[in-house]
């Protein structure tokens, strides 16, 4: 069978959920290598015994994430090269498709983003224009490199016990170029202990109709279960982080819920929702564009339908 | 320094997109500049002012901003408006070869011509409004082996020591990053807020050179390019019904309670 690598995105020693839809997207094609860059290769391999994973590869020897896309292209591009892949995915992240990118790049190989799906013969399945096109492609050149959204498959979960492969990198293995680019400094957004945006089925966002005040919004997001997202204006006012901004400069997201709260619905803001399952509207304005996407749409104050709201869930999750 | 702006004419944000032969059917629509892009601009605009002798940008500022870019002869109206803002110069590769090409073939182009130059700062948007793909930035870097400072919200450069340092927004959060000229970056939109050309920005832009150089000029294979040599191929694609029409209530007072009942119905609580 035909050897397919996925990615293993992970932070502070914990991998990252859409991992888990990669690895059932990848058994469809072939046997799964994991390739896993840096991190605490035991504790990262015991999340991953139970996604059908054939093998695990593990680079190490330099601190991967101190560096921008460049040096992890280039270690993952030798191993595409060794090993000739059906396939690399990858989830798509900014980093993930940066990656990506360098490395079809530097494997002469063809780049689908943000597919949505994929089958056994590598068709990809995409929804572009805001969800208004649904596109099926294929690479026809090189390793097809491929990057998928998160939320975009239930994950199979099947017990194995991975083999090991480790690959031992040193610097002076690096192009000059890719370690010239050094991160020095990292400030981490705080994530209130809230699922992360883009991994999240439920999604509550705030806009300038909050005027500031997200508490309903977080009161709502937490009774759900749901991540906090918000508007531009929200962020550029500075009363959310701009890593929380859903839309065309920040977040693209597809939860199975996602409830606006005082966000108008302007283009930049749905580029980046309009594919969600189910959308709920809250807003003062009877014409405000974001109801033409809602599912259900209610015309009031937000300060008012939000604390409501949550009383009433947590009354019938009782 | 001299600073090259990657930029792209896009369709109008608000025009309604569809697809005709695999491709984005450009024809019936507004093209404008990539909005992402015109704040590459001002970021060069700003830098150069920042580091002239007179405050301003152009002549005697001893920097220079070079718009460049890949698209049809139509290209020069968005080119026009980044030089209306005050670039000073611009490279437009239009070749009916380059039609449908992916952005593989596009970092390509724009690479031969960033080395031909011998740029010292690339800048670009962070993505375009129309393919979305977020990846020829990343893909220069790669092509040029130079730094990459992608998602940029704020950027320094030291001219003395070539120095240049950006505030990163990733999923993480922030992150500082250093690098030596040359380098990549892709800037956000928080980074700056983008003049509008000024009537004598716009008078003088119709002076400035756009040049053309063609594709054997840049050592570009016209086979290697466009839609015949893309590595990816279309299948299909078809227009989605559109959402069905939603409920709309008027609060009046159990707003709250109904939404409540929609998520019970829906069994999402
Ligand atoms: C290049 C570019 C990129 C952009 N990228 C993004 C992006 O990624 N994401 C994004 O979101 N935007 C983006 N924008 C900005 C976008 O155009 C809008 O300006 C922004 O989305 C507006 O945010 P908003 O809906 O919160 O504010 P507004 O448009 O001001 O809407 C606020 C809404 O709140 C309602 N409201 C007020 N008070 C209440 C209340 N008490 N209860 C209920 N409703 C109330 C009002 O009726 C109004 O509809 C971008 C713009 C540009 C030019």
């Amino acid at each position: 069978m035909s050897q397919v690598f996925i990615l293993v995105d992970h932070t502070h020693g914990k991998v990252a959920h859409p991992v888990g839809e990669l690895a059932t997207f990848a058994r469809r094609i072939g046997d799964v290598s994991a390739l896993v860059l840096g991190g605490d290769l035991a504790v990262l391999t015991t999340q991953l015994s139970d996604l059908g994973i054939s093998e695990i590869i593990s680079i190490s020897g330099i601190n991967f994430d101190k560096y921008s896309a460049g040096a992890s292209a280039q270690a993952i591009a030798q191993l595409v090269t060794d090993r000739s892949p059906a396939a690399l995915l990858i989830t798509s992240t900014a980093r993930g498709k940066e990656i990506a990118a360098r490395v079809a790049v530097r494997t002469n190989s063809g780049i689908i983003t943000d597919a949505i799906d994929i089958d056994a013969a590598l068709v990809a399945t995409q929804s572009i224009f805001g969800g208004s096109t649904t596109v099926h492609s294929k690479v026809g050149h090189g390793t097809p490199i491929i990057t998928l959204r998160s939320n975009s498959v239930e994950i199979e979960s099947s017990a194995t016990t991975p083999t090991l492969t480790e690959v031992k990198v040193v610097e002076s293995d690096f192009d000059a170029s890719r370690l010239g680019d050094k991160v020095v400094s990292v400030t981490e957004a705080i994530s209130g202990g809230r699922p992360e945006l883009t991994e999240a089925s439920i999604i509550v966002s705030g806009g300038r109709g909050t005027n500031g005040d997200f508490a309903p919004v977080e009161a709502l997001a937490d009774v759900l279960g749901a991540a906090v997202g918000a508007s531009r204006a929200a962020t550029d006012a500075g009363w959310y982080p701009h890593s929380h901004q859903v839309g065309q400069t920040g977040k693209t997201v597809s939860p199975s819920l996602y409830v606006a709260c005082g966000i108008s619905g302007a283009i930049q803001h749905r580029a980046g929702m309009q594919t969600s399952k189910v959308i709920v509207a809250i807003n003062k304005d009877p014409d405000a564009p974001i109801f033409d996407l809602a599912d259900l749409g209610i015309v009031g104050d937000l300060f008012a339908v939000l604390p409501q709201a949550t009383a009433e869930i947590q009354l019938k999750k009782a | 320094m001299k600073i090259a702006v990657c930029v792209k004419q896009v369709p109008d944000s608000w025009a309604e997109k569809k697809m005709s032969g695999g491709l984005l059917d450009r024809a019936g629509v507004d093209a404008v500049l990539n909005d992402l892009d015109e704040y590459a601009v001002e970021e060069a605009l700003r830098l150069v002012e920042k580091h002239s002798p007179t405050g301003e940008a152009g002549e005697g500022s001893g920097h220079t901003v070079t718009i460049i870019s890949m698209g049809p002869d139509r290209a020069t109206e968005a080119i026009r408006k980044a030089l209306s803002m005050g670039a000073d110069d611009a490279i437009l590769i239009s070749d009916p070869a380059l039609a449908g090409s992916d952005a593989l073939a596009t970092s390509l182009v724009l690479s031969k011509i960033i080395v031909r130059e011998k740029f010292d700062l690339v800048l670009c948007g962070t993505e375009s409004t129309d393919a979305r793909m977020s990846v020829v930035p990343a893909m220069l870097a790669e092509r040029l082996n130079l730094a990459q400072l992608t998602f940029a919200g704020s950027l320094e450069v030291d001219v003395a020591t070539s120095k240049i340092s950006v505030a990163r927004t990733t999923d993480a959060g922030i992150e500082n990053m250093e690098a030596t000229l040359p380098a990549v970056v892709s800037v956000i939109e928080k980074i700056n807020e983008p003049r509008y050309p000024s009537f004598k920005g716009i008078m003088a832009s119709k002076k400035k050179s756009i040049a053309t150089p063609s594709l054997s000029d840049l050592g570009v294979n016209p086979q290697s390019v466009g839609i015949g040599s893309a590595w990816s191929t279309v299948n299909d694609a078809k227009e989605r019904a559109a959402r069905a029409a939603g409920i709309k209530v008027v609060d009046e007072g159990n707003g709250g309670k109904v939404f409540a009942d929609f998520l019970a119905e829906k069994r999402m609580i």
